[in-house]
């Protein structure tokens, strides 16, 4: 059982409709203007956002199945090394890259075009609507499903005029008519605002997009690593990696900078992390004054233009080199990169000049030393016991050839000097003289730089989509006529009423029987 | 500091006081059960009776079932949804209060059965498949806007899993109402009966529970307005959890498989809203649209958790 309300939705009726959705488009005809047409308001139409909307959802799911490079590089190349006929398949189909295919685009780009030509006639629709005065009521209102009549004794005028009053008060627009045949009809309406909302709600959808492509188009992102006590300066070259958008520039790198003053980490007993912060001193500008401030993982800094993120940390050790004459030529805190979630790490000093060879070392380092019968480990990751295991190697160490990480060394074409275990404080003696010192522990932490311009607009759409969809979802629209009749014999008045509601019927009816009590009909009961 | 001990005390009542709700509800089911039963055989005032009870039960169900998840968070200071165990356990009681916060505006004592069983078996899966031991939070959890996050996803999934099961008996009874409409003048009489013109309990004489249940139309409106509830509050849900990515990994989007369920979910959802809107998806459509939604919203905690893992495997930074 449907109820005349919502099957009214679609009927054209200008009394009976209560929302400017569109009507389903009718049959095609020929000529290119009209098949155009016919296609234009095909793809605008109500069943085409319905199409639209489950394609998209359905579209969205083999990215959540498959590996996505976007979220893990290496998974998909494993998964292509496993399945070497089915893979390269689904690469050419873009299921490796499911959020940045031509066809997920296809679709939501069709969503919204679709949506913004639905918009347009509906924006211009409501705004005459609510210009309008209510509709006319309809020819027979007791063929409406909520509806009611009864006599009284008070003159049709009289009646009108109560019911326009009371319903003025309750925030309905009223309008009251003369009919030619004596009648007077009340006609009124509310809840405008749920049409409003859902068009606001629709609106910021497409604020949002406008939004998210403004980051896309503009924006930048980087990630550098920064040990304590050292600067990071918002320029180009600081950082490790750069990832700057279409349209980006580099004035748009704002000119702040900041100190790591300190990074703290404290773990659970099983060795799981509990917290983390780092203490920056933060300048907007060179020359501004410094505020410190703590960055932690949910907390990021706000700093003038972009947003700096705490993303990772590690040891860095304070490593010294002396010549056989005590000559310092390498005095650094020299990041090492953890391998296991228990901080065991490795990493390399390398001393190109200053030294009869060019001299290198690789370590590993355990912040809590234990020794195990697969080899030396780390079993929490606070530096409770910490171990540095060193290699010495003299030779070539191929700086002036091709770029070369800072954390690896080309031992295939050095030469093996020795090996040591060194604890913080310690030094060590090669037999040419040269001294290796392990000062100290300190950390690092990387942190990545984004710059989104489009944020504000996105947070702001977001705001208006939820109040949008509250008021749309919340707010009833609701009909309601009286008419007045002076009865054949002239004495009495017949007072005829209905209301119209969208979907919630049963509440309305509830409502509709006390409003027509207080217009003086006798209750539903005593009618029927 | 929060997470350093867990009061093994208070995690023992609140996993006692569980078993106890779980009773509570178990036994108002049979209520609610008794209560059809005796309505069948003309026993209105023992029918009565039993309904009565059964929302006695149910009541005292959901207050020990706050117990439950209040001791939980206080046995180890946080909020008491930081894994599948605690979200299911969160997710049943907000269902069993969108029931009876219902039951106070409208007559829908006939859902009862129909929420205390998904109930009970939830509550059963969640206290043996997916229990976990009380413990603390890893960094990335500890956010405040995880908690208005996960405030907003819980009571969304609730009232999704409410308008989920009148949705499937909106379409077992308008199934039935063809059959019958079907079959001639005669059964067409007993889906009138089924279908009083009033908001009573409806008492039958002739046909069996569909006949019992309030008409399609009804149920069509139920469901609907118990998702008018619930997706804003799911709206809400994703963007507060973007905000919260935003901040906590530097994006506030990254199509993480967690992220894009919630987003199918909300799709399949805006589908359904839309398909109520549009010419012929009203009806059964539209409500097998909404099944679907309640579908990804199953694959959104459970598959994408278990299976398909993803940031929100809650792994934390290093
Ligand atoms: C980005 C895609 C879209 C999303 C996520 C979306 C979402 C929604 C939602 C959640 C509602 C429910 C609000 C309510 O019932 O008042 C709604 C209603 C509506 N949408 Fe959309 N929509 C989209 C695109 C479109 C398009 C392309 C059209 C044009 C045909 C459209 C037309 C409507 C109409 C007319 C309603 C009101 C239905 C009613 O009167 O109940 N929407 N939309």
């Amino acid at each position: 059982m449907t109820d005349l309300a919502d099957s009214a939705v679609a009927s054209p009726d200008e009394s009976t409709a209560l929302s400017t959705a569109p009507a389903p488009p009718q049959q095609p005809v020929r000529g290119i203007a009209r098949t155009a047409r016919y296609g234009w308001r095909r793809l605008t139409s109500m069943r085409t956002a319905l199409l639209l909307l489950s394609l998209l959802a359905l579209a969205a799911i083999p990215g959540t199945v498959l590996p996505q490079r976007g979220l893990n590089p290496v998974k998909v190349d494993d998964f292509l090394a496993s399945h070497p006929h089915l893979g390269p398949l689904l690469d050419r189909l873009s299921l490796f890259d499911v959020f940045a295919a031509p066809w997920f685009a296809a679709i939501y780009l069709l969503l919204f075009i679709s949506l913004i030509g639905c918009l347009v006639p509906r924006i211009r629709l409501h705004a005459r609507a609510l210009r309008r005065r209510p509709p006319h009521a309809p020819r027979n209102l007791l063929r409406l499903s909520i509806s009611q009549q009864w006599t009284t004794d008070d003159t049709a005028r009289d009646v009108a005029e109560r019911c326009g009053r009371l319903l003025r008060g309750e925030r309905w627009r009223v309008d009251v008519h003369d009919e030619p045949d004596g009648a007077v009809t009340v006609a009124a309406e509310k809840g405008y605002l749920r049409e409003t909302g859902n068009l606001v709600f629709h609106v910021s959808l497409v604020v949002l997009l406008a939004g998210i492509a403004l980051g896309g188009l503009f924006g930048y992102k980087g990630t550098v690593l920064v040990v304590q006590g050292q600067a990071f300066a918002n320029v180009r070259s600081s950082y490790d990696i750069f990832q700057p958008s279409r349209l980006y520039s580099d004035s748009s790198l704002s000119p702040f900078s900041f100190t790591l003053q300190k990074f703290t980490a404290a773990y659970q007993p099983d060795g799981t992390p509990r917290s983390f912060d780092a203490r920056v001193g933060y300048q907007s500008r060179p020359g501004a004054p410094v505020t410190t401030s703590d960055v932690q993982v949910n907390h990021p800094l706000y700093a003038a233009g972009a947003n700096v993120y705490l993303v990772g940390h590690g040891y860095a050790l304070h490593i010294q080199v002396r010549d056989a004459h005590g000559r310092l030529v390498y005095d650094r805190d020299t990041p090492f990169l953890p391998d296991t979630s228990m901080f065991a790490s490795h990493g390399v000093v390398k001393v190109p000049d200053g030294l009869p060879h060019q001299f290198g070392l690789t370590g590993f380092f355990y912040p809590t030393y234990v020794a195990t019968p697969a080899g030396p480990d780390s079993a929490y990751p606070a530096p409770r016991d910490p171990v540095l295991l060193l290699a010495a190697w003299r030779g070539d160490l191929g700086l002036d050839r091709s770029a070369q990480s800072v954390y690896s060394l080309p031992v295939a074409s050095l030469h093996h000097i020795a090996n040591a275990q060194l604890s913080p404080g310690e030094s060590w003696r090669l037999a040419d003289g040269t001294r290796v010192s392990f000062v100290g522990v300190d950390q690092w932490a990387t942190f990545q730089v984004a710059h989104d311009p489009g944020k504000k607009l996105m947070l702001a759409a977001a705001v208006f989509i939820v109040a949008g969809l509250m008021l749309s979802l919340r707010i009833r629209r609701r009909r309601f006529w009286i008419r007045a009749r002076p009865a054949p014999d002239a004495r009495r008045t017949v007072v005829e009423a209905a209301g119209l509601a969208r979907s919630d019927s049963e509440r309305f009816t509830a409502d509709f029987a006390d409003l027509v009590q207080r217009f003086g009909a006798p209750t539903a009961t005593e009618e029927d | 500091m929060p997470g350093t001990s867990i009061n093994l005390g208070l995690a023992h009542a609140s996993d006692r006081l569980l078993v106890w709700a779980v009773v509570a509800y178990a036994l108002a089911m049979l209520g609610y059960a008794a209560e059809f039963a005796f309505d069948r055989r003309a026993r209105s005032q023992v029918s009565r009776r039993a309904g009565v009870v059964a929302v006695g039960l149910t009541v005292l169900g959901w207050a020990l079932h706050v117990g439950s998840v209040t001791t939980r968070g206080l046995s180890v200071h946080r909020v008491p949804w930081g894994n599948m165990y605690e979200f299911s356990s969160m997710v049943s009681l907000v269902a069993v209060t969108v029931f009876l916060v219902l039951l106070t505006r409208q007559q829908v004592r006939f859902l009862g059965l129909f929420v205390m069983a998904p109930v009970v078996l939830y509550l059963g899966l969640a206290g043996t498949v997916l229990y976990a031991n009380a413990g603390p939070l890893v960094p990335a959890l500890n956010s405040y806007w995880i908690k208005i996050h996960v405030v907003a996803a819980i009571t969304a999934s609730g009232a999704f899993m409410v308008s989920g099961v009148v949705t499937v008996l909106y379409l077992l009874k308008s199934r039935w109402e063809r059959r019958a409409l079907s079959l001639g003048p005669g059964a067409a009489a007993a889906v009138e009966v089924g279908t009083p013109p009033t908001e009573s309990v409806p008492s039958v004489r002739r046909g069996g529970l569909m006949a019992w249940l309030p008409d399609s139309g009804r149920l069509d409106r139920l469901a609907y307005g118990v998702v008018t509830f619930a997706f804003p509050i799911w709206t809400f849900a994703i963007i507060a959890g973007a905000i919260w990515a935003e901040q906590a990994w530097s994006r506030a989007w990254g199509w993480d498989p967690k992220e894009t369920w919630s987003l199918i979910t909300w799709l399949a959802y805006a589908a359904y809203l839309h398909a109520r809107a549009t010419a012929g998806w009203r009806g059964h459509r539209a409500a097998v649209l909404s099944l679907i939604g309640f579908g990804c919203l199953m694959v959104d905690y459970y598959v994408v958790n278990t299976v398909i893992t993803g940031l929100h495997s809650y792994a934390g930074i290093s």
